[in-house]
């Protein structure tokens, strides 16, 4: 359970470190974010949901049946645009509308 | 490392969903200076960083504060403290009200009414509740936010003797004042010295204490936040405070290996509780929370495992709604069906029990408090997870409390202003400037010790993990299935000395966590409370509190439709 931080889209605006409520992330010397340890993240997605340039993605270890998918996040004018990719490419999207209330 | 001072007049410690509430409310009186000191960024931190789904603790019509009440007392198997459930109750419609204004979707019909879930939930979408806390809680002007600053130690005085401050029924005073506290910067060699009139403390219970459900890399993928140490526990009981219930440990059912939450599945489309053989076994041993836990270990342990909710066959669009209400506050799961290429609709969900969390939020443990939340140190409050007595209290139960502790301090304050009994507080605060410094002091120079220490062979990730392999084999973990008995306890207590206080000690259980004895015991129809003085522990039994705050005999507890 964790996140990967895409250092080619990281603009190093740090909005994930100040939203990090583990205060895992951190800038580097090259200005970008880092996760220094890994397996301290708690899966909460806050930076992920919080990242402007959809440089965070996050996925299952592989002890919880993680086998490689990646989920993003981007918001539009709705809500959030949920992005899952497996390893084979395969994409699926789920799009929330933030005024639309959970069912169950 | 840097020093700095900050003199405020409240001091509220954890900015989480009590602490912003307070702060929100604080925000109403512009005279009142305000200091939130959280550790990581109050705009996702705390229990609602992922989101919820729903509003647990809500009286839907047809129904009474009394009803909640009730729910939460069969649900502690009594030990529940009911003049403080009693003064949530009453506060949760108002709360949902509050936060509906700032912003928080909830579902509602075509006559306009809320779309209960059960009859004391609600439907909303939740992702974004944290923001909107926040933004309240900044917006205010009077509120000053210090985010990523870990409090660690409160400041006390020797309380004076006013008329007012002796003991009252239960409540015993501890003898000191609150006068502040001291932490440090996560970012940057700085500490704080933070001076104030009042402090509330709305910090998270106690992940960690166990070891986990899952070890290794997916350690802290768990239900409750893995960054909820219990600083706010461990700073009362340092400082005296009387505290309540540890022993009530917090076990919840989850969805196995991401820990997600089971109740969504449960109440929104009705699955049950099976065993391997498909039988429904949730009826055997009953609903409460505990029950369904127990009901799941117990089928476990007789070879019926793994245990699972019956979800196999719901409808596609049953499916669908559930990777959506599960991406609003527990993403990993909606991840996990995806991964494993089966939904709901055709894989029942497998189950399991969490590591035992002390969280007052869900069970009783925490600062044993007055109907005014405050606590036995004069001048500190307690609201939302550290709080004791008031299982149950969901989001809407912490907002509630953080409300009633914001009016309490403001009442303080008042009188203070009046120049009346807390004045002579004031001035034994103020004679004691000096001291305190030199108290703070002492505490920042021990971090400094602390981080310049080259001899330090082990690392705190070490010790943790000792601490949750010792907790975890003999005082109830997962691996002994949450049982232990007095000889297990006694090694745990051999080992763990320092967290004396936290070791779970015979009492009351749900159900028979304590193997030497297996059957309920109406001696334990109390509140287990402690006070540390003098570097022991002190064990008190406290007689139940009734509603209206007077003692109450034995379990009444009934269960509303």
């Amino acid at each position: 359970m964790s996140v990967k931080i895409n250092r080619s889209k990281c603009v190093g605006c740090r909005q994930c470190v100040e939203v990090c409520p583990g205060n895992l992330i951190k800038i580097g010397s090259d200005r970008k974010a880092y996760i220094p340890h890994e397996r301290d993240c708690w899966g909460c997605t806050s930076c992920i949901k919080e990242c402007r340039f959809g440089a965070i993605d996050f996925f299952l270890g592989p002890d919880l049946e993680g086998r490689g998918t990646k989920l993003s996040v981007s918001r539009n004018e709705n809500g959030y645009v949920w992005t899952f990719t497996d390893i084979h490419g395969h994409v699926r999207q789920i799009s929330i509308n933030a005024k639309d209330a959970n069912r169950y | 490392m840097e020093r700095k001072r900050i003199d405020t007049d409240v001091l509220i410690i954890g900015g989480g969903t009590a602490g912003c509430f307070a702060a929100m409310v604080l925000g109403k009186s512009p005279d009142v200076r305000v200091t939130i000191a959280e550790k990581a960024g109050i705009r996702r931190s705390g229990c609602l960083a992922a989101g919820v789904n729903a509003i647990n603790a809500y009286i839907t019509k047809g129904h009474v504060p009394q009803d909640y009440v009730d729910y939460a007392r069969h649900d502690a198997d009594g030990i529940v403290r009911g003049d403080l459930l009693l003064s949530m109750s009453e506060r949760l419609n108002h709360v949902t009200k509050v936060m509906e204004n700032l912003g928080l979707v909830i579902l509602k019909d075509e006559n306009g009414e809320y779309v209960s879930r059960g009859w004391r939930n609600i439907k909303i979408n939740g992702e974004n509740i944290k923001p909107l806390l926040a933004d309240a809680a900044s917006a205010q002007k009077n509120v000053t936010i210090l985010n990523h600053v870990n409090i660690t130690d409160y400041l006390t005085v020797p309380a004076d003797a006013a008329p007012e401050n002796h003991a009252d029924g239960e409540f015993i005073p501890s003898g000191r004042r609150i006068a502040g506290a001291v932490g440090f910067s996560v970012n940057e060699p700085l500490a704080y010295e933070i001076h104030a009139k009042a402090v509330l403390v709305a910090t998270g219970g106690a992940a960690g204490i166990y070891r986990p459900n899952n070890p290794g890399f997916s350690r802290h993928k768990m239900w409750y936040p893995p960054f909820n140490t219990g600083a706010g526990y461990a700073m009362g009981i340092r400082a005296g405070a009387e505290m309540t219930t540890f022993e009530m440990r917090f076990i919840a059912l989850r969805c196995k290996d991401t820990i997600a939450p089971t109740g969504t599945i449960a109440q929104g489309v009705g699955a049950k509780q099976v065993n391997s053989l498909g039988e429904i076994y949730e009826n055997k041993y009953g609903l409460t929370t505990s029950e369904r836990v127990y009901g799941t270990v117990e089928e476990m342990r007789e070879g019926r495992g793994p245990c699972y909710l019956k979800t196999k066959g719901i409808s596609k669009d049953a499916e669908e709604s559930l990777y959506r209400a599960y991406l609003n506050m527990a993403p990993s799961q909606t991840l996990k069906w995806f991964e494993g290429g089966q939904g709901p609709s055709e894989e029942n969900v497998e189950i399991q029990g969490t590591e035992p969390y002390i969280v007052g939020g869900h069970t009783a443990s925490g600062y044993w408090i007055r109907n005014d939340r405050s606590t036995t140190i004069e001048g500190l409050f307690a609201a939302g997870d550290v709080a004791g007595g008031a299982p149950q209290k969901y989001v809407t139960g912490a907002l509630a409390e953080g409300e009633i502790a914001a009016e309490s301090i403001l009442k303080l304050l008042a009188k203070d202003a009046k120049g009346s009994v807390q004045k002579h507080l004031m001035n034994a605060a103020g004679t004691n400037d000096v001291a305190l410094t030199k108290e703070a002091d002492g505490l920042i120079d021990a971090y400094e010790a602390q981080l310049s220490n080259p001899e330090f062979l082990m690392t705190t990730e070490e010790i943790e993990e000792a601490m949750q392999k010792i907790m975890d084999e003999y005082a109830g973990g997962i691996s002994t299935a949450y049982r232990y008995n007095e000889a297990s306890l006694e090694l745990a207590d051999k080992h763990i000395r320092s967290l004396e206080a936290l070791v779970p000690r015979l009492a009351a259980a749900a159900f028979a966590e304590n193997t030497d004895f297996p059957e309920k015991d109406p001696h334990f129809q109390a509140y287990v409370n402690s006070v540390y003085r003098d570097g022991q522990i002190e064990t008190v039994l406290r007689p139940l509190i009734a509603e209206n705050g007077a003692e109450a005999c034995g379990n009444e507890g009934r269960v509303p439709g």
